[in-house]
C-alpha cells in the first residue's frame, strides 16, 4: 500500500464545549456593543485595534505557547475552537490573525530568547499585527526564486527589493520575510534564502496598498531601500529558510479559515428558505452541510494531529484543496438555489448583499496561502509521484 | 490507509488477502472462490462480529466491526458480510438469536415499507435488496398497529426477481405475501426504521471509503509503472493533480465514514447530531465514488475499462453501493429538511456540535 493517509475521528474534549460557550458570550457581547455586524462580512474596514486587545485579554491569543511568553498552554483543539467561533461570527480578526497562527509559531522555534521575551508577550496582549513577505513581483508560488537581497553590513543586513501580495503589511507592526543571503547553488536551487523578522514603520520601508477585486486594500506592495535588519533578528539558519518553511504549513494550511469564508452566505440561505423548504432548495442545502460537515471533520482531524505532534504536512495540504474549493464554490451553490427564493423572505436583501461580496472574494480563495496546483504539488510527492 | 489496529481487522484482512485477492477472483469465472471465503469468514465469527455470544455471534464492539467493514471494502468483498453483519445487528435489537449462514436485511431502502398484519404475518415489497438471492434468512423490520417489529424470516417463503446492480452483485427485489415469521418481537422502544437505514448507509459509507482507498493505491501503482511519451505517466503534472484529487476524495469519504462509524459506536441515542453524521457519510462517500472513481478510470484508460482488469471490481462496487439503503439525493433531502426546520441560527452549533 502506497499511500498512508489518515483522518482519524478526533472529538473535541468536554473543555473545549466550555470555551466554545465563553466565546460565542464574549461576541455576542462584542455584536450587542456594535463592534462588527456578523451579517456584513463586506466591511470597509476590517482593522479592529481594541477589539484585538479584547481577545487578548481573554487569553485567546497565543494560547498553546508557554505561559513564560504570555501563553497560556492550552491545545490546538481549544485554539481550534476559538479560530472556528470567530470566523462563523465574521468577527474582525485581521490584527492577530497572522501573528497568533504562524507568525508566533516561527518565533517561538527560530527567535532569540530576548526577542521571545519581547514580542510574543505584546502578540498575546493583541497589541501588535504582523504580515508576512513571501511573494515578489517574479516570485509567487516559485518561493525560492525570491530575488529581494539582505546584504551583510556591520551589526546587521541591508534589505533591497520589493515584496507584493502582502496582506495587512499597511497595517502591520512586524513582518516576518525571506530574503536573499547568498545565490542558490547548482545543487540546491532552494539554497541562499532566509527568514527574518522586520520590524514595520521604520526608515527604508515604504507600503503601497493595492485595490483588490473585492473593493477592499487588504493587501500591498512593500518596497525596501537600504532598510537595516540587525542581526539579532535572523530567524534560523542564515541560507536555510527552504529547510524551516515546511513544518509551518500544517498549520497555515489546515484550520477552519481554510473552509469557512464565505460560510455566511449557507446561514442565510437557510434563513431565506425557512422551515419547509421545496425539494430543491432541500436536497441543495443538505449536500452542502453534508461537505461542510465532512471537511471540519477532516480539519478536526489534522488539528489532533498537531496536538499528537505529528507533522501532517500532505493530510493539511488536502484540507486546503478541498477546502478552499469548496468555499469557492459555495457562493455559485448557494445563488442557484436562492433564483427561487420567495419575493417575501425577509432577509432577501441581506443575501443579495452578502452574495455580492462572496462571489467577488472566490477568485482569492484557491490562491492565498499557497495555490491548488502547488497544494496538488505537495498531495503527489505524498503520493510518490514525484 | 487505516492500519489494522485490531484483532478483528487483522483477522479478515489475513482472510481476504487469502481467499479474496481481487485479482485472483476476477480471473475466476466459476465463482468458485465464494463458499470457502464465506466458510473462512463464518469460522472466525465475523458475519456475526455484531451479535452477543448468547444470540449466537461472536460479540464484537460496534467499532470494530466497522472498522471490518472497511476493510471489506478495501478488497472489494463480493460476499453478503455487510448484510450478515446488519442482519445480526438488526435482529439482536429485538434480542432475536441469529442463525448461521448468509443474511440480509428488507426493507434495504427507506422508501419501501413492509407491513406485519393482525394474524402476524408479513406483507410488501422491497426493491434493492442485496444479496437476497443467496441469504438463507431475512432479518425483517416492519410496521404493525403495535408499532415497529423485528422479524427473522426464513428466504425461501419470499419470492424473490433477481437482479443485479451495477457491481454485478445481486440486488432483488423481494415480496412478501403474509410470510409467517420464524422468531417475531417489537423493536426497542423509539427504533425506527430510520436508523436501520442509517446504519446501512454508515455500512456503505465504510465500503465505498475502503474502495477509494484500494483505488487510489492500485491507481498510483500503476501511474508509476506505464511509461507514455518516454516517461511514466505519473511525472506528467495532469496525472499528478488528478491523483491528489483522487487522495482528497479518498481523504474526505474515509473521514466522513469513520466519523460517522465513531459517532454510531458511542451513541447513547439517534438524535440531530447522529443524524448529521450518519446522512452526511452517505452522501459524501457517494459524491466520493463517483469522483474518485472517475479518475482511478481516467488513470488507467482503455485497461481500467476491461473486464480482466481488477479496477471495476473496486469502481463499479463503489457507485453501486451509492444505492443501497437510501441514495445521496435521498439522504440530501432529508438533511436539508432537518437544517431548514431547525433554522438557520441552529446549522453552525449542530455541525460544530462535537
Amino acid at each position: 500500500m502506497t499511500a498512508a493517509l489518515r483522518f482519524d475521528p478526533i472529538r473535541l474534549p468536554e473543555k473545549c464545549e466550555q470555551l466554545r460557550k465563553e466565546v460565542r458570550a464574549f461576541l455576542a457581547e462584542e455584536i450587542a456593543a456594535g463592534t462588527f455586524d456578523p451579517h456584513k462580512p463586506n466591511r470597509e474596514d476590517t482593522d479592529a485595534p481594541e477589539f484585538s486587545r479584547r481577545v487578548g485579554a481573554r487569553g485567546w491569543l497565543g494560547m498553546t505557547w508557554p505561559k513564560k511568553y504570555g501563553g497560556q498552554e492550552r491545545s490546538f483543539l481549544e485554539r481550534y475552537v476559538v479560530t472556528e467561533e470567530m470566523r462563523v461570527a465574521n468577527a474582525p480578526t485581521r490584527r492577530f490573525f497572522v501573528a497568533d497562527r504562524q507568525s508566533g509559531p516561527v518565533l517561538l522555534k527560530y527567535a532569540p530568547e530576548h526577542i521571545k521575551m519581547d514580542i510574543l508577550p505584546q502578540i498575546c496582549r493583541g497589541e501588535i499585527c504582523f504580515a508576512i513577505g513571501m511573494s515578489e513581483p517574479n516570485s509567487g508560488s516559485d518561493l525560492f526564486a525570491a530575488k529581494t537581497r539582505a546584504t551583510k553590513t556591520d551589526g546587521g543586513y541591508l534589505i533591497n527589493g520589493t515584496k507584493i501580495w502582502t496582506s495587512s503589511a499597511h497595517i502591520a507592526d512586524y513582518m516576518i520575510a525571506i530574503f536573499r543571503t547568498s545565490p542558490p547553488t547548482k545543487e540546491n536551487r532552494r539554497h541562499g534564502l532566509t527568514q527574518f523578522l522586520v520590524k514595520m514603520k521604520q526608515p527604508g520601508i515604504k507600503v503601497n496598498p493595492i485595490g483588490q477585486i473585492t473593493g477592499q486594500y487588504e493587501f500591498n506592495e512593500v518596497v525596501f531601500t537600504d532598510h537595516f535588519i540587525p542581526d539579532d533578528h535572523v530567524l534560523g539558519e542564515v541560507d536555510g529558510a527552504w529547510k524551516q518553511a515546511t513544518s509551518e504549513l500544517a498549520y497555515e494550511r489546515s484550520g477552519p479559515e481554510r473552509f469557512l469564508e464565505t460560510h455566511y452566505v449557507l446561514t442565510e440561505l437557510v434563513r431565506a428558505v425557512g422551515p419547509n423548504p421545496d425539494t430543491r432548495s432541500a436536497e441543495g442545502i443538505g449536500r452542502l452541510v453534508a461537505q461542510l460537515h465532512t471537511m471540519r471533520r477532516m480539519s478536526v482531524s489534522v488539528a489532533g494531529m498537531l496536538e499528537a505532534g505529528k507533522e501532517p504536512v500532505v493530510e493539511a495540504s488536502i484540507v486546503k484543496d478541498i477546502g478552499t474549493i469548496w468555499e469557492q464554490q459555495l457562493p455559485h451553490r448557494v445563488r442557484d438555489l436562492a433564483a427561487f427564493v420567495e419575493e417575501t423572505a425577509t432577509n432577501r436583501e441581506t443575501l443579495e448583499r452578502q452574495l455580492d461580496f462572496a462571489i467577488k472574494t472566490t477568485p482569492k480563495l484557491t490562491i492565498q496561502g499557497g495555490t491548488t496546483e502547488v497544494l496538488r504539488g505537495i498531495i503527489a510527492r505524498g503520493l510518490g509521484l514525484r | 490507509m487505516a492500519e489494522s489496529d485490531n484483532i478483528v481487522v487483522e483477522t479478515a484482512e489475513k482472510i481476504f488477502a487469502d481467499l479474496a485477492d481481487p485479482q485472483t477472483i476476477n480471473n475466476d469465472k466459476t465463482n468458485s472462490w465464494q463458499a470457502p471465503l464465506w466458510q473462512a469468514l463464518s469460522e472466525a465469527g465475523l458475519p456475526l462480529a455484531w451479535v452477543s455470544d448468547d444470540l449466537g455471534g461472536s460479540g464484537a464492539s460496534l467499532a470494530d466491526g466497522f472498522a471490518l467493514l472497511n476493510a471489506a471494502g478495501r478488497f472489494a468483498v463480493a460476499v453478503p458480510l455487510a448484510e450478515t453483519m446488519l442482519a445480526g445487528w438488526l435482529l439482536a435489537q429485538a434480542k432475536i438469536a441469529s442463525p448461521e449462514g448468509e443474511m440480509t436485511v428488507v426493507p434495504a431502502s427507506p422508501k419501501d415499507r413492509i407491513a406485519l398484519d393482525a394474524d402476524g404475518a408479513l406483507s410488501g415489497r422491497a426493491r434493492g435488496v442485496p444479496f437476497a438471492k443467496t441469504a438463507k434468512h431475512f432479518a425483517v423490520l416492519a410496521h404493525g398497529k403495535d408499532g415497529v417489529s423485528i422479524a427473522l424470516i426464513d428466504a425461501a417463503k419470499a419470492r424473490i426477481e433477481a437482479g443485479l446492480n451495477v457491481g454485478y452483485d445481486h440486488s432483488d427485489t423481494v415480496t412478501l405475501d403474509k410470510v409467517r415469521p420464524v422468531a417475531i418481537k417489537l423493536a426497542p422502544k423509539g427504533f425506527e426504521q430510520t436508523h436501520l437505514m442509517l446504519m446501512g448507509g454508515v455500512a456503505r459509507s465504510l465500503q465505498i471509503a475502503g474502495a477509494l482507498e484500494s483505488m487510489l493505491d492500485i491507481s498510483v501503482r500503476y501511474s508509476n509503472e506505464r511509461v507514455a511519451f518516454e516517461k511514466k505517466i505519473s511525472k506528467f503534472q495532469a496525472v499528478q493533480h488528478n491523483l491528489a484529487r483522487l487522495a482528497g476524495e479518498s481523504a474526505a469519504a474515509l473521514a466522513a465514514a469513520t466519523s460517522a462509524a465513531d459517532a454510531i459506536a458511542n451513541a447513547r441515542s439517534f438524535n440531530d447530531e447522529i443524524y448529521l453524521e450518519a446522512a452526511s457519510a452517505k452522501i459524501r462517500c457517494a459524491e466520493a465514488a463517483e469522483k474518485g472513481g472517475g479518475i482511478a478510470h481516467q488513470v488507467h484508460g482503455a485497461i481500467g475499462f476491461t473486464m480482466e482488469h481488477i479496477l471495476h471490481r473496486y469502481s463499479l462496487r463503489a457507485l453501486a453501493w451509492r444505492d443501497d439503503f437510501g441514495s445521496e439525493s435521498y439522504w440530501a433531502v432529508e438533511l436539508g429538511k432537518l437544517v431548514a426546520n431547525r433554522g438557520a441560527d441552529e446549522l453552525w452549533p449542530l455541525v460544530a456540535s462535537r
